[in-house]
């Protein structure tokens, strides 16, 4: 106990110098700027400002880059909510509830407990990373291929359940969605798969480009369809304070969403991108009135906002104690530190006690900035998102072009997001939820990677995904989900929720 | 919004015009990393790039081109304008293994560049998980040999360093195990340091941390003199199999037919950034190698190359090895 305090007062110590608050606010506030504008991720951003932090301490630059990517993830719900686009895989939940919400002139409050409830989150999952930083690490390492073959089948019976509209639409989609993923190099042989000899689809297609496409691209076009129903809430925010009743509604929900964000947040693989849904869900499945989901409930914007910032965080984990990145924007992180001469590992706790606590502390004061910048500045926020939409379509399309464009530095990535714009107004038009396919793409990579490797670990035997205690557990769990999605009692229920 | 701004201010370089090699560089100079930000090549770059742009006095700046076991940047680079603003840095996979690898590559690493030096290499250790029975390289190869297909290797995906160089063990050695692919040296350390596989090889500056932190262990290092940042790793010839030598070299290259006055300045400018004293600091911190003063000339280079896609075609043509 001496001595977690003892870590954190050096952590503070560090974080608060002069420098490195100015360093984290700047991070805070690039990071929610890039969040809030639809095309321009965390990852772009970073990789771009790499090059500006050679002139600064390894500790201030790690700070700065740390900020973007958590006021990302801040800035990313603004504009989910506002205008109905996910700047992130992670922020696709909050779209269902916050946007409508924002429909009933309750954006103001929306933005207010997305807010409120990501700095609960950040600030519990602070203490998670100084408390257990080090013995949670062992929970990652328990999870070979199989297991996260079985977390990842998991992952997929929720995005079934969550879905709206027809299950058989939602299945269709994640099959779709993992389909999209087996384009490319094939792992484990090298040949192509699916890439018609275009060279440009030898690695694949891009999470960006997809994301990018079927959500931004083709919620514009659908947007020029109906000019009159524009989904960007132009009408009043409303005032940001959640009331009394709000609050009380949404405080417990943002409490379990900050344990389930925290737990899938620490595993490799990105993890953190199960957070929201799996909190979703949830939500959903313990609420008295589920049918209130999907129609503006703000436990459904609490509890997956909540569970967003947690992974966001605990994602750092792995990182900081074992310097194995859980995902890009960590990877991302990892380069930066060995820019600085810095290797990530379990040495860096003993080598730069200073750097380790140091950006933990500042993690906390990052996201008390984050509030401030946040509530105060919604309204600029807001105005940036006003901008009418001749202006708007226009600068959203070009920012999304640049960001989709520096990513790999090419010009056939925009393309074929246009091109999957275009596929997404399809599916929207034939009534079918993009959000399955995208997480059935984000998951089919890894998934099959795991798959593969996990068969070729058991020379071939499928038992190994059920004799294995953990992967065993989390197949029955997802069993068990999907028998009750598809009782005939529950589905009849469910089926009323999601008609409107 | 940088990106912007970058655009603006390439449009203007552009409008530039022709600049002449007696000013050369009067603009700034793009050096291509066929890899992603991050990796042990893109480190090497940018400290490399960092020190050659001061004595050049213009701006090196790094841009990233991933994709195709980073075979996309270097034919971009094969492309661009022999005009000397266009360079990159080459690697092992990129101008040893990428010919033998995939059959329809569009350049020809002997034929399309113009050496300007080599840069850094990052020596390959063999490193196996924590528990393996076994105290030595001589245990370990042994154990390896006899249990032929039951030990699982662990790589970072067809053509990466980490899968080529363990072919060549695998060839030396004659073992015969079973290969477990991975997406990236992260997910495949991350299975070695859990015990979900075997064993791996890879370059020092990814196991430098996780060997020292007792996580993993190194059975030997394949370079003929141990390394400062590891030097209780013997060396492979110490270890017992001196024919194993290998590492992901690391190696500047101009477009075929850049002038001969260009390639050497910027050749004096990489000798220059590998004898200052923090450049050099901060590459061997991370575990390079950096070359001697006859390693550091652009003909040196030239037939390092050569003899590079001589070893690795037998190698990986042997294995059926093929990414397309």
């Amino acid at each position: 106990m001496e001595q977690f305090v003892d870590n954190l007062a050096l952590g503070f110590s560090t974080a608060l110098s002069l420098k490195n608050i100015g360093l984290c606010f700047l991070g805070c506030l690039v990071g929610t700027l890039i969040g809030v504008l639809p095309g321009v991720g965390p990852i772009a951003t970073i990789a771009m400002l790499l090059p500006v932090t050679f002139g600064i301490d390894p500790t201030g630059a790690l700070i700065m880059l740390a900020g973007i990517y958590y006021g990302a993830q801040y800035g990313g719900s603004t504009t989910a909510i506002l205008v109905n686009i996910p700047g992130e895989a992670t922020s696709v939940v909050t779209t269902l509830d916050g946007h409508q919400m924002a429909r009933q002139g309750r954006a103001g409050v929306a933005l207010g407990i997305a807010a409120i409830g990501s700095f609960i989150a950040g600030s519990i999952a602070t203490l998670v990373i100084a408390a257990l930083g080090a013995p949670l690490t062992k929970l990652a390492l328990l999870f070979g291929p199989a297991e996260y073959f079985s977390l990842m089948v998991m992952g997929l019976v929720f995005a079934v359940v969550l879905a709206r509209g027809s299950l058989p639409k939602a299945i269709a989609m994640i099959v779709v969605g993992l389909l999209l993923s087996t384009v490319g190099t094939d792992l484990e042989t090298g040949q192509e798969r699916l890439t018609f000899g275009i060279a440009e689809l030898s690695d694949g297609v891009d999470f960006a480009v997809l994301a990018m496409g079927i959500f931004g691209f083709a919620e514009i076009i659908r947007n020029l369809e109906n000019p009159e129903t524009r989904d960007v809430v132009r009408g009043k925010i409303g005032r940001l304070l959640p009331s009394k009743e709000d609050f009380k509604q949404a405080l417990p929900p943002i409490l379990r969403g900050t344990g389930l964000g925290a737990v899938l947040g620490i595993l490799p693989g990105n993890g953190a991108v199960l957070g929201p849904f799996a909190s979703y869900t949830l939500e959903k499945k313990i609420a008295k009135e589920p049918s209130r989901f999907g129609r503006g409930a703000i436990e459904g914007i609490a509890g997956p906002e909540a569970a967003n910032n947690a992974g966001a965080q605990t994602a750092f984990i792995p990182l900081l104690t074992l310097g194995i990145p859980p995902n890009a924007v960590m990877a991302l992180m990892v380069g930066a530190m060995t820019i600085h001469g810095i290797i990530p590992g379990p040495q860096v706790v003993t080598k730069n006690p200073q750097l380790f606590w140091g950006m933990i502390a500042s993690m906390w004061v990052g996201n008390l900035m984050l509030l401030i910048i946040n509530l105060p500045l919604v309204g600029l926020w807001v105005r940036l998102l006003k901008v009418p939409y001749s202006l708007l379509y226009p600068a959203i399309l070009l920012f999304c072009c640049i960001g989709i464009y520096s990513i790999n530095n090419s010009t056939s990535d925009v393309i074929f997001t246009a091109f999957f714009g275009l596929v997404g107004y399809a599916l929207l038009k034939f009534g079918y939820e993009p959000a399955p396919l995208l997480l059935g793409f984000v998951l089919g990579k890894l998934m099959e990677e795991k798959l593969r490797q996990a068969l070729i670990l058991s020379r071939g035997s499928f038992a190994t995904f059920v004799e294995r205690p953990v992967s065993g557990g989390l197949l029955l769990v997802a069993a068990i989900m999907l028998v009750i999605a598809l009782l005939p009692a529950i589905r009849k229920g469910r089926d009323e929720v999601f008609t409107e | 919004m940088k990106s912007i701004l970058s655009a603006l201010g390439l449009a203007a370089v552009l409008a530039a015009g022709p600049a002449w090699a007696q000013s050369y560089p009067a603009k700034p100079i793009t050096m291509i990393v066929p890899f992603a930000a991050g990796g042990p090549t893109d480190v090497i770059a940018r400290i490399v790039a960092d020190s050659m742009s001061k004595t050049l006095g213009q701006q090196i700046v790094v841009e990233n081109v991933a994709g195709a076991g980073g075979t996309t940047g270097t034919t971009r680079a094969a492309q661009s304008a022999p005009d000397g603003y266009t360079i990159m840095m080459g690697h092992m996979g990129t101008h040893g293994a990428a010919p033998a690898l995939y059959p329809n590559l569009k350049y020809d690493p002997t034929k399309d560049f113009e050496p300007i030096g080599m840069a850094a290499g990052t020596p390959i250790l063999i490193v196996a998980k924590k528990n393996f029975p076994a105290k030595d390289l001589k245990e370990f190869l042994a154990k390896a040999k006899a249990d032929g297909d039951k030990i699982n290797e662990a790589h970072a995906g067809i053509g990466s360093v980490s899968h080529t160089t363990c072919l060549l063990l695998n060839a030396q050695a004659g073992l015969k195990p079973t290969q477990v692919p991975f997406r990236g040296t992260g997910p495949a350390l991350n299975d070695l340091v859990s015990g979900q596989v075997d064993f791996m090889c890879d370059q020092i500056v990814n196991l430098v941390e996780q060997i020292k932190g007792g996580n993993i262990k190194a059975y030997a290092i394949a370079t003929p003199e141990r390394s400062p940042a590891l030097p209780d790793v013997p060396t492979t010839k110490e270890a017992g199999l001196p024919e194993y030598q290998v590492s992901a070299w690391n190696a500047v290259f101009a477009p075929k037919g850049a002038p001969k006055d260009i390639t050497a300045k910027l050749n004096d400018a990489l000798g220059k950034a590998l004898s200052d004293e923090n450049t050099r600091k901060r590459l061997l911190d991370l575990g390079a190698v950096l070359p001697d003063k006859a390693g550091q000339t652009q003909e040196a280079l030239g037939t390092f190359v050569a003899q590079e896609v001589a070893r690795w075609t037998p190698v990986i043509k042997a294995a059926g090895a093929v990414a397309q």
